[in-house]
């Protein structure tokens, strides 16, 4: 639905996005990520074609950005990193403006009313811009991005600034448009990735560091996965069993929680999931498992990790140039 | 297009800048016209008035024009028209538009002045004519150096003072050139002087090559502000 290929933008003597290539399937909710100034939303921009690439090709649906911009457009709704709403308008009058913008064929009321019903900003359908709350602006934000009800949907940052309840109600609302769209989605929280995106794209300098399923990425940058596991039954046999269990490196036990359970770190090894073998284990022994909870990476590490990795690479491959 | 020209011509009006323009060009124009035509009983210096207008233009127009582009910018609510299916072009000329919109009406509504002339007299329906028609193409120019100038920054008074100053250049122009005696020099920005383009309407004359100059001068600055966006897209 999305193919980007070797897109390179510079802003003067900046480099902001260098070669970068990725493809995102229909139906995809692809989670974009990178540190400040890693030229993400140089990206998005150009994918949307509010810029245009120095060199490489974006295509939509199979039409370039820059060779046919009106037909490439139609099929993408875009919420910038600051929704692009217009303070004085009311909602009704603003959305109705991108309507018209869009040049939109579908029954104007009927379909608006549909939007503002996913969205869930019917209540201040007829209130100005100027006097909502974050929140509702943002809602507002994404119902302009799905007039026309566009193929591809990309939100820059869109849970930025929202308090954790609106966070968790705009994930809601971008995995369930997830179901009918190809998304692609910015952000710096690593939950939100987990929760929303079917798979990861990381940049870091304008240059493509990751592009991999988002459990694999995890796995992969994580290497081991460390896990938190409520366990009743006998201390000593629990633990035996489980360093015993294949695919765990290290087990160590934690300590009483609860007045029956006790906690275990569990550590497996690279790149290998352990808990269907330990819950099968656990049931074969009658011991309940009462708590299961992954230690895992924040996005920090895994860009510092992804990063390193990258630039360990680097200096493998000129080594081995040297040497040739 | 007509989505932006809608739109900005509904925000003129949902914020005081398109009453301010109008209530300040019917006042000034008003009086002006007052003190030289209808105190005066008399059409003789009602050449004094439409260039006095021309010096009211330059300050009032940059009021319409300094928000269209600039605004847009700050607030980035260019991203929805960027992004939008609409061409570079056809959102200019909508914003383009909805300025001219409301300078007409103005400019329409401010016309009856003329008609309180009939009542004392009988002027030159052809002098009132040229000079209504050589009053407004200046306006139309005025506002594309407007929508130019509100392109190259996000900072609305910024675009308002360059407008102003820039209008004000291009007037006095013809000042400049009265004291210039090398013909080579004189000659063509003579040419390019809208003041001087602005003479034959004065003189009761339909002078076709001044309104092509205007429409023209009118048509290079959208073409620039065209250019601008295509230019920061690009850059």
């Amino acid at each position: 639905m999305i193919e980007i290929m070797n897109i390179s933008k510079n802003f003067g003597d900046k480099k902001a996005v260098s070669d970068l290539s990725f493809n995102v399937v229909e139906g995809e909710i692809l989670g974009f990520l990178g540190p400040n100034g890693a030229g993400k939303s140089t990206t998005m921009n150009i994918i949307t074609g509010y810029l245009s690439a120095s060199s490489g090709t974006a295509r939509i649906d199979g039409i370039d950005i820059l060779e046919n911009p009106t037909e490439a457009k139609r099929r993408i709704g875009f919420l910038p990193e600051i929704p692009p709403l217009y303070p004085e308008m009311t909602v009704k009058e603003y959305l109705g403006f991108v309507y018209d913008l869009k040049d939109c064929r579908f029954p104007r009321e009927q379909h608006l009313k549909e939007i503002c019903d996913v969205v869930k900003i019917g209540d201040v359908y007829k209130r100005m811009i100027k006097n909502l709350s974050k929140g509702y602006r943002q809602r507002v934000g994404i119902a302009q991005a799905l007039i026309g009800n566009p193929k591809v949907l990309i939100f820059d940052e869109p849970t930025i600034g929202l308090d954790p309840k609106q966070i968790i109600e705009i994930r809601h609302l971008i995995k369930m448009l997830g179901r009918e769209h190809t998304v692609v989605l910015s952000t710096h929280i690593l939950p939100e990735v987990q929760a929303v995106c079917d798979r990861i794209v990381v940049i870091n300098e304008g240059k493509l560091v990751a592009n991999e399923k988002t459990e694999d990425l995890i796995m992969a940058v994580e290497g081991t996965r460390k896990l938190v596991a409520k366990i009743v039954g006998p201390e000593a046999d629990v633990l035996k069993m489980l360093k015993s269990t294949g695919g765990v490196r290290y087990a160590e036990m934690l300590g009483k929680r609860d007045t029956d359970s006790i906690s275990y770190l569990i550590e497996s090894e690279e790149k290998i999931d352990v808990r269907k073998s330990l819950f099968y284990n656990l049931s074969k022994n009658g011991w309940p498992l009462v708590g299961l909870e992954g230690m895992e990476l924040n996005l920090e590490d895994i860009f510092i990790r992804l990063i390193d990795k990258e630039k360990n690479e680097q200096v493998k491959k000129k080594r081995g140039v040297k040497q040739a | 297009m007509i989505a932006i020209y809608k739109r900005e011509l509904k925000s003129y009006f949902l914020t005081p800048i398109g009453y301010i323009f109008c209530g300040m060009y019917l006042a000034v124009s008003g009086i002006t016209f007052s003190y030289t035509t209808l105190l005066e009983q008399s059409t003789e210096s009602l050449p004094t008035y439409f260039l006095i207008m021309i010096a009211v233009f330059a300050v009032l127009i940059p009021l319409l024009t300094m928000k269209l582009f600039s605004e847009d910018r700050k607030s980035r609510t260019e991203q929805v028209l960027l992004t939008s299916p609409v061409s570079l072009t056809g959102m200019v000329m909508g914003k383009y538009f909805a300025a001219l919109t409301v300078f007409t009406a103005t400019f329409f509504v401010n016309s009856f002045n003329y008609v309180l002339l009939f009542q004392y007299g009988s002027p030159n329906v052809t002098t009132i004519f040229a000079n209504i028609l050589g009053l407004f193409l200046i306006g139309s120019a005025f506002i594309a150096i407007g929508i130019f100038l509100s392109a190259l920054t996000e900072n609305q008074l910024i675009a308002a003072v360059t407008s102003i100053g820039s209008i004000a250049a291009v007037l006095s122009l013809k000042f400049v050139i009265e004291n210039i005696g090398i013909e080579w020099i004189r000659v063509p920005l003579k040419w390019f002087s809208i003041l001087d383009r602005y003479t034959p309407f004065t003189q009761e004359l339909l002078d076709v090559t001044s309104i092509v100059y205007f429409i023209s001068l009118s048509a290079v600055f959208v073409f620039f502000t065209v250019r601008v966006y295509e230019k920061r897209r690009w850059s």
